[in-house]
């Protein structure tokens, strides 16, 4: 028998591959993935803008409403595509069937991890950049951010966490309706309660309390600091809540994927 | 030299279904292997043990020594799987694809080769076609194109010309036996059960999760395959009456086990004066060989093994 040729692998190959496949598939679809949500976002800012943009204070009146808005709906652009990217990716490769390519290599849990999340983070904050961009015709002043670090960290944090959520749901999930559902039933409340649209002061105490266990109120909130150096609540002990979520699920989603928990069976 | 695969008492199951029921199976490297059996059987779920992607409830299950679960990076890099399903990501080309799945096993420039299997799967005019674009035999061949895209020295290939006309059929075995005789060990499951005498030199026949036949192909054709000889004369032998299984007027259907013993029948038809007005004989095949076993084996649990692994 003959000896067989090698061919050398490089380190970390696959995970560059699979990273840039994740990113391919939204940018091949851009109009969907992007334009879209920049434009829904867009329509948001000028129907609640012009509702209510008289009868808002908030801050103390040191944010105009508009200003207040931006921040809100460029988080929340960032943390439902960033979902949006992770479990459709996976659920549309488990329902055709070629997740089967990305199984039979030898990638790592980690590998697979962080391609999925990697790419999804980069489709989420790319649409927050795209909200952010048209947005500023609007409010040109808001682009003088009080701490841009701090927004950086949040919004990285927070498309993070809801990837990390996207991959988790497309794991569990086995048809396209558990997503939607999902994405409805959970995601798309907890981001419309998390304070994109009001500051949770002007909310009755009972809702005020109950927005702090909200995970995405502390994202937003944190975001909103990185604008204007206000926050409904210390920045710091959003930005520990939320790195704190952020580990925690990157573990219980790399020990499904070890498992190989709905992936592998 | 390690086992091109090794498998020992490997047992999964769904549910209350054992798709396995503890398989032990050994292929040398350089083999070109048969694993055959009915819908059901166990034939995918074991290749997706050996692929990862299914866990076994026990057993141990090897690629070229390296375990598949423990060592699982090695032992995916050895292995090279044609699914049998028709699936492909419908947001890439035929040449996309491929270096895709290139890069996913670590590969960046590895064009040439890529070029070759476009060559050798007569894609090659396809190359820059997005995948939805194909017809179901090209997105077949994309997917062996995709198998051995990392050049695998196992390569498994799962009903892989299932939907392939019989034209492409021929050049795809062509190419998977230079590849064998270039070293790949080959692992077949088909249900043509002529291309798997053709080509395989050993065989597993599977039954409802156990392997119920292990040999060469050519000890399985003579130890279950028959003659069936179809023989127009006024009358047969007496003492050849118990062998006939069928008769049709003067037209009798004969089964016998050897071409020695139809040189005997032959001989006991000139004894006797009788003449023969016509007489065809359909040969041996691994059909008859099949569903002899898998016949026999539903009333034995015994395993019908035989011949250790040969030296490849």
């Amino acid at each position: 028998m003959r000896d067989l040729p090698v061919l050398t692998a490089s380190p970390g190959g696959g995970f560059v591959t699979l990273f840039r496949k994740e990113l391919l598939r939204f940018w091949k679809v851009s109009f969907q993935t992007i334009a879209s949500p920049v434009l829904n976002a867009l329509l948001y800012l000028l129907i609640f803008s012009h509702v209510l943009a008289s009868r808002v204070t908030v801050f103390g009146g040191q944010v105009r409403y508009t200003e207040f808005l931006i921040p809100g709906l460029v988080m929340m652009s960032v943390l439902q595509n960033s979902f949006a990217n992770a479990s459709s990716s996976l659920i549309q490769s488990k329902i055709t069937g070629n997740l089967i390519f990305v199984l039979l290599p030898p990638l790592s849990p980690l590998d697979f991890y962080a391609a999925y999340v990697l790419g999804a983070m980069v489709r989420g904050v790319a649409v927050g950049a795209g909200v952010f961009a048209v947005t500023l015709a609007f409010e040109p002043a808001v682009a003088a951010l009080a701490h841009p670090l701090w927004a950086l960290a949040f919004a990285l944090l927070g498309s993070g966490i809801l990837a990390t959520l996207g991959l988790i749901a497309g794991m569990q999930a086995d048809k396209f309706d558990e997503i939607a559902a999902f994405q409805n039933f959970l995601i798309m409340p907890l981001t419309f309660l998390s304070g994109v649209f009001y500051s949770i002061h002007s909310l009755p105490g009972f809702w005020q309390a109950l927005s702090h266990f909200n995970p995405f109120f502390y994202m937003i909130d944190g975001f909103r600091y990185g604008f204007f150096g206000l926050s409904d609540v210390s920045p710091a002990r959003s930005l520990a809540l939320v790195a704190l979520a952020a580990v925690l699920l990157a573990a219980l989603a790399l020990a499904l994927l070890a498992r190989g928990y709905k992936l592998r069976n | 030299m390690p086992d091109a695969v090794e498998v020992r008492d490997v047992a999964r199951s769904f549910g209350r279904v054992h798709a396995l029921a503890g398989v032990d199976l050994t292929v040398a490297q350089g083999e070109f292997f048969g694993l055959l059996g009915p819908n059901g059987a166990g034939k995918t779920t074991l290749i997706s043990i050996l692929a990862g992607l299914v866990r076994a409830d026990r057993g141990v299950a090897r690629v070229l020594g390296h375990d598949v679960v423990s060592d699982y990076r090695l032992a995916r890099r050895a292995l090279g799987v044609v699914p049998q399903e028709l699936v492909f990501d419908p947001f890439f080309t035929v040449r996309e694809t491929l270096r895709i799945q290139s890069g996913y096993f670590g590969l960046r420039h590895n064009d040439a080769w890529i070029d070759e299997l476009l060559h050798h799967l007569d894609l090659t005019d396809k190359a820059d076609a997005n995948m939805r674009s194909l017809s179901g035999g090209m997105k077949r061949r994309v997917l062996v194109g995709q198998a051995l895209v990392h050049k695998p020295p196992v390569i498994v290939l799962d009903e892989p010309t299932a939907g392939v006309d019989v034209e492409l059929r021929q050049s795809l075995w062509a190419f998977i036996r230079r590849l064998n005789a270039d070293g790949h060990t080959i692992i077949l499951t088909t249900h043509y059960l002529e291309e798997a005498e053709a080509l395989c030199h050993r065989i597993a026949m599977m039954k409802a999760g156990r392997i119920v036949a292990l040999d060469t192909t050519q000890h399985l054709l003579s130890r279950f395959g028959s003659l069936i000889v179809r023989l127009s004369a006024a009358k047969v032998p007496e003492r050849w009456l118990a062998r006939v299984t069928r008769n049709e007027g003067d037209v009798h259907y004969l089964e016998l086990e050897t071409y020695a013993e139809l040189e005997q029948l032959l001989a006991a038809l000139r004894g006797e004066g009788i003449v023969i007005d016509e007489l065809t004989v359909a040969g041996t095949d691994l059909e008859q060989a099949f569903l002899r076993i898998m016949a026999g084996s539903a009333t034995s649990d015994e395993a019908i093994v035989a011949a250790p692994v040969p030296e490849a």
